[in-house]
């Protein structure tokens, strides 16, 4: 709401007056507290704090881990395994920093489905949510290359597989191979450069982030109405983010550590796979190479198309075509809580995008389903791939046809003039706004 | 985790109408057994006894072939481990570490001459690896290097049921099923028989071929001191707690240290959802 948000910040001391003539780092912290936020934000919204809470735990415990760990093909898993065994609490800071991926990948999939069912992309929130796509980008990026670096077997062939993507692309594509390997094969190049960019990578998110932030305080955060807030409401329909938000947001941070250290302290291999605490061995191929979980969608959309170079396309499409988002979506109303059909085809969404997960988990031949068996002695039914097929086929049938179709044919519900007139249909409407 | 594991195995297997795809979906290995070990579960810690019995079995049977480079002597009297007495809080001065590492001959420089020669182990100093290098260790097992145990426990699925199943699961193979040269048949380890299978294609054998012949094979082959019966059971369950605990010597801490962050942050939550409950009380949302 900060377009509307002016700073109400008076310097106290004479410190506080002299340095606000020259750096007013202090009003911008004051302004940033003070800042309205809509009072009816539900726990959905809480992931955004979740979220910078964990990409300053990755980067903390990463410093860390970096000052034991040796990127070389011949030391790296035995250097991994001195952090656990011989640094003081290393494993505590490996276990950490592994399975604070997959929470970070949990609740990055959480703030996106949440700004998919509230709209929270649509003008003038555009920007916010591209920069987050590219915050998610990165990150792919970033779990991607730190899973190579204990250089065990499902790091090293993962790296084979994903790298090979790129030689795909035809004419420039067995260049840029070469290129990102730094050779012919995954190799020392390769692992030593990986650690370099695992290293640099989380610092440019950290910057997109500032850049997602500031293009939320200049467009205002959106609500679970979906409507802008006038101007002359604001006082009845925003509380300050402190102390409000984050007293709440501290408990539900709090809700999400408790789960975070069920992992952490009581099942930290859970989210990893057995054969990455083989070392690697390029001669022996795992049977069965399956990515993090976190990729697992996008892992089975690159596998249902027969031709290598469409796979790599499909499964970048899956994750380009939520740049176009904002103007994909042709309904005027923001929030799916009025948009009846829209919330079911949303609901079917993710579970497509579950099953997509559990499809990239399975072999393609594996069977679904099976109906009996043909003459000659395979069975009749349905595999992985063709459900991968269908399940992809939704997926962007969802972005490119129901969301620009359905937007100009549905009927939504009546939306709400004000925020309060829900919030007080539900809550007790004695309750006076606060201030 | 395995209850997770359970309900898609479940919901799998639901799935699959009818056994046909099923039985011709390559045989697999058979499920390992769950053994009752004392390190599961949440407050599960190691029985020192078992990892005394374990160490005795590992070096006597597995050390001849399977390296555990990870490992120092020192390891075996840290906190928790094998050979942990509080007496001696830094595991270097551990008398009975001292001891076990003084039975092996390391290979060293001589600091003076420089010629290569061997000298009794120290605390300080790796297990040895039984062979030169990896062809060595393949001349002498028919091809195959026999893998390292430092971390084994946490390299397969199953853990410590896996290696106790895979040390008892050494069974005579199925009439119809052709075991060639140099390999054993164990319906543990993984692996698709299809093409040595003569029987019924839909009733393929669970299970597969590996190169180490049954190492645990006899009552009595490792003598306990402790008078524990060393029936081919015992041993093989004891050898598997002891890969555990070499696989992650920090799990006790791990857990310990996890029940008090668990109940900080329980009580952490609590107070913060009683600040909010006040803070919002007068605000609606």
């Amino acid at each position: 709401m900060s377009a509307d948000h002016e700073s109400t910040y008076v310097p106290k001391s004479a410190f506080e007056r002299w340095m606000d003539a020259r750096l007013p780092i202090i009003r911008m912290g004051a302004d940033y507290a003070a800042l309205p936020t809509p009072r009816n934000l539900n726990y959905w919204w809480t992931f955004g704090g979740i979220l910078f809470l964990m990409l300053v735990i990755q980067i903390i415990t990463g410093i860390i881990l970096a000052m034991h760990y040796v990127p070389h093909v011949d030391h790296a898993f035995a250097s991994v395994e001195r952090i656990m065994r011989d640094v003081n609490y290393g494993w505590l800071v490996r276990y950490v920093h592994a399975n604070g991926a997959s929470m970070f990948f949990l609740a990055v999939y959480i703030h996106m489905l949440r700004g998919l069912y509230y709209g929270s992309y649509k003008a003038p929130r555009e920007m916010i949510w591209i920069l987050g796509v590219i915050i998610f980008l990165l990150m792919m990026a970033t779990g991607f290359l730190g899973y190579t670096l204990p250089w065990g077997q499902m790091s090293f062939h993962g790296a084979v597989v994903i790298t090979n993507l790129l030689g795909a692309i035809p004419v420039i594509g067995p260049g840029i191979l070469t290129w990102i390997q730094g050779g012919f094969a995954v190799d020392q190049p390769t692992l030593n450069r990986f650690f370099s960019l695992h290293y640099l990578l989380p610092f440019v998110i950290f910057g997109v982030v500032v850049l997602h932030l500031w293009a939320l305080h200049t467009a205002g955060q959106g609500n679970p109405v979906g409507i802008m807030i006038p101007k002359e409401r604001l006082k009845q329909d925003t509380v300050p983010f402190h102390p409000y938000y984050t007293v709440k947001d501290g408990f539900a941070i709090l809700l999400f550590l408790l789960l975070f250290a069920t992992f952490v302290f009581f099942n930290p291999n859970a989210m990893g796979h057995a054969d990455n605490y083989i070392p690697a061995n390029p001669l022996v191929t795992p049977a069965h190479i399956v990515p993090e979980w976190y990729f697992l969608p996008f892992y089975a959309m690159l596998r249902a198309i027969p031709d290598k170079f469409g796979g790599v396309v499909v499964m970048f499409g899956a994750i380009f075509v939520l740049f176009l988002l904002p103007w994909l979506d042709t309904s005027k109303v923001r929030s799916m809580r009025y948009r009846p059909a829209m919330r079911w085809f949303f609901i079917i969404f993710v579970v497509v995008a579950l099953g997509l997960g559990w499809c990239g988990a399975k072999l393609p031949d594996e069977m679904v389903f099976s109906l009996g068996e043909g003459s000659n002695g395979q069975p009749i039914g349905m595999n992985y791939l063709w459900l991968t097929r269908i399940l992809t086929f939704y997926y962007f049938a969802y972005f490119l046809i129901i969301m620009p179709l359905l937007g100009l044919r549905e009927t939504p519900l009546p939306v709400p003039d004000t925020i309060a007139a829900p919030v007080l249909d539900h809550d007790d409407a004695a309750k006076v706004p606060a201030q | 985790m395995k209850l997770s594991k359970t309900l898609i195995a479940g919901l799998a297997s639901v799935l699959c109408l009818t056994a046909g795809g099923a039985a011709l979906a390559a045989g697999g290995a058979e499920h390992p057994r769950d053994v009752d070990f004392s390190f599961e579960g949440p407050f599960g810690t190691f029985d020192q006894a078992q990892l005394q019995r374990g160490y005795r079995v590992y070096k006597e049977v597995c050390a001849s072939c399977h390296s555990m480079e990870l490992l120092s002597f020192r390891d075996l009297g840290m906190k928790g481990g094998p050979f942990w007495d509080p007496r001696w809080p830094n595991p270097n001065d551990n008398l009975f570490v001292k001891a076990i590492a003084a039975e092996f001959e390391i290979a060293d420089i001589d600091s003076e001459s420089g010629d290569a020669i061997t000298r009794p182990g120290t605390s300080a100093d790796r297990f040895p690896n039984p062979y030169a290098n990896d062809v060595a260790a393949a001349a002498s097992n028919g091809g195959a290097v026999p893998p390292d145990l430092s971390v084994m426990a946490k390299a397969r699925h199953g853990g410590a049921d896996y290696i106790y199943s895979l040390l008892v699961g050494y069974v005579r193979p199925p009439a119809g099923l052709t075991v060639g040269a140099g390999q054993y048949y164990n319906k543990y380890f993984g692996g698709d028989l299809t093409s040595a299978w003569s029987g019924d294609p839909h009733h393929v054998p669970k299970g597969g071929f590996i190169a180490m012949p049954a190492p645990i094979t006899t009552e009595g082959q490792v003598t306990y001191d402790d008078g524990t019966r060393a029936t081919v059971d015992q041993m093989s369950r004891d050898v598997a707690a002891f890969i555990a605990w070499a696989s992650e010597p920090k799990q006790t801490e791990r857990k310990q240290t996890g029940l008090a962050v668990m109940i900080y942050l329980a009580l952490f939550s609590v107070l913060t959802f009683f600040s909010y409950k006040r803070l919002w009380k007068n605000v609606g949302h």
